[in-house]
């Protein structure tokens, strides 16, 4: 069974036209140990695609490597149609410009307000100067995540979930046109996870996004996903949408369904 | 591969290869455009305006216990005269900015390396760069030149609150006039002492702010390792200051005395 969903998905990613991001038998160890195995995957414009699998699988590795934190061993990473490892500092800069990415920790800065958070990539990376315009940005994009309020607090002042609802503001406040959500409603309790996967689909409406969703919430999974990938010991094992992988036989991807 | 070189070599040449290279980020950093003005005067004033105290009453007490020390000595040689200058002298050519350093590598370098550190741990560093923003120039610039400026300052003022304790000190015993103190103290300073001392503070300065970002940038993943750069910091930067202070005088013997 696992295999030929493996088969199904080896022969998804053989250059289907449209994918805004696609990587082929991606590698990546730390010192001796092999995080990465095998990864190949795309993901198509517009689509929310949820990577299931537990804890220390590389999920988060992945995505690391998608926006260059990390680099890869070995294989081939696609972001539109470049190949990252071959960009400049500059072209690199201007990429991730196009990626935003939801931290699992939200990732804010805590000596700034709510307000700093959000000016510092329109000052810094959009080199913004109009004071009113700046106002203007923060004020709509706080709005779209219910938080306008929170403007002028501390990150340490916030819940858990209004810090990830600020940190998805702070990424969505560069309109980007890729989104990679590392557990987005990991520590939230359910009726927050379900505001916040909802808020996903959303800001996807309005943005028109193409996200990966890395999670093990089958809550948030059923809401936001369009396709879903299945990561086990470093490389995937299953895909389909949420129905085929709830009616399936496979033991492990039952086991999210419990 | 034969091993040429025992390991905890090879990691020691690693360690100072990395700190070359984050040394050849900071002085590119330093003339991009967009300098941050607004941070850099933020870490002054908490570089140096924070540290006023603590500095101010290590002087005012050095020159105070320095002059008490030698007054004895000097009394059974009949030259208790000579207290004043040779205090100054000591005080501004050596003790001052070796003590002032030293103190200061234990409150800022640690404190820049438990923040940096723990910006680094919770993803915030990640989340600037991922965001196309510059990381280096805004913290690491900032912090070091901060520095830079900052401990030559203190040292200054150090220097003149020890000779406000060493007159404190000789009036208790000898009722010195403070004009008659002062004119005694300054009557063997050349302003070519002043030279060579406030250059070697500027060092000290360097290694302080750099030490401290070094450390909390490049720390390890985990919540303990935000200790371990603290600590860190403060051990390296001590070294720092000593082997800079050595080679000072080794250059300030050959350059300014023959
Ligand atoms: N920068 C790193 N250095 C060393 N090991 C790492 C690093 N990042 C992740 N790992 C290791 O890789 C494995 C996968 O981590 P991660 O991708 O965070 O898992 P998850 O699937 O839960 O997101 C873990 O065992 C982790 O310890
Ligand atoms: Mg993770």
């Amino acid at each position: 069974m696992v295999k030929t969903l493996v088969q199904k998905i080896n022969s998804n990613v053989v250059n289907k036209p449209g994918a805004v991001v696609a990587i082929k038998h991606l590698k990546k160890s730390f010192g001796t140990k092999e995080v990465l195995s095998d990864i190949s995957m795309s993901l198509y414009k517009g689509e929310n695609l949820v990577v299931l699998g537990k804890s220390g699988q590389g999920k988060s590795v992945a995505i690391k490597c998608i926006v260059g934190l990390l680099t890869q061993d070995s294989g081939s990473l696609k972001v539109f149609d470049e190949e990252v490892k071959d960009l400049s500092e500059k072209e690199w800069k201007a990429l991730r410009m196009k990626i935003g990415f939801l931290f699992q920790s939200a990732a804010l800065y805590d000596s700034m307000t709510v307000e700093q958070n959000l000016e510092f990539p329109l000052t810094r990376v959009l080199k913004l100067k109009d004071k009113q315009e700046i106002r203007q940005r923060i004020e709509e994009v706080l709005e779209g995540v219910g938080l306008l309020d929170a403007i002028e607090k501390m990150p340490s002042d916030l819940s858990g979930g209004m810090r990830k609802r600020i940190g998805l503001a702070r990424t969505l406040i560069l309109k980007p046109e890729i989104m990679l959500y590392d557990e987005p409603t990991t520590g939230l309790d359910p009726i927050t996870s379900r505001e916040i996967s909802e808020l996903i689909m959303e800001m996807q409406k309005k943005y028109q996004t193409s996200s990966i969703i890395i999670t093990h919430d089958m809550a948030c999974a059923k809401i936001t996903a369009d396709r879903i990938l299945v990561m086990n010991n470093g490389s995937f094992e299953a895909e389909g949408n949420y129905e085929q992988l709830e009616s399936g036989s496979d033991e492990l991807v039952r086991s999210f369904f419990k | 591969m034969v091993k040429l070189v025992p390991a905890t070599w090879t990691t020691a040449f690693v360690a100072a290869g990395d700190q070359v290279v984050f040394m050849g980020a900071f002085f590119r950093n330093i003339f991009r455009s967009g300098f941050e003005w607004n941070e850099f005067l933020r870490q002054s004033y908490i570089i140096g305006y924070k540290s006023l105290s603590l500095v101010g009453i290590t002087g005012f007490i050095l020159g105070f216990v320095l002059t008490l020390q030698s007054e004895p000595t000097m009394r059974e040689f009949g030259a208790t005269s000579f207290v004043p200058s040779m205090v100054t002298i000591s005080v501004i050519r050596e003790i001052g900015p070796v003590i002032i350093a030293l103190i200061c590598a234990g409150k800022i370098s640690s404190s820049i390396g438990a923040e940096l550190g723990s910006m680094k741990v919770s993803e915030q560093i990640d989340a600037m760069e991922v965001s196309g923003a510059n990381p280096v120039q805004y913290l690491v610039v900032t912090r070091i030149l901060a520095c830079i400026i900052m401990i030559p300052l203190l040292t200054l003022m150090a220097d003149a609150l020890a000779m406000m304790g060493g007159f404190a000190a000789s009036n208790m015993n000898n009722h010195l006039t403070a004009t008659l103190y002062f004119s005694k103290a300054f009557s063997a300073l050349r302003f070519g002492d002043l030279i060579p001392a406030v250059a070697k503070t500027i060092f000290f300065g360097f290694a302080i702010g750099f030490v401290g970002c070094f450390k909390g940038y490049n720390s390890e993943r985990g919540t303990e390792s935000v200790g371990v750069a603290a600590n860190s910091a403060v051990v390296s930067a001590s070294l720092w200051i000593i082997v800079l202070d050595a080679i000072a005088v080794q250059l300030t013997s050959v350059f300014a005395y023959n």
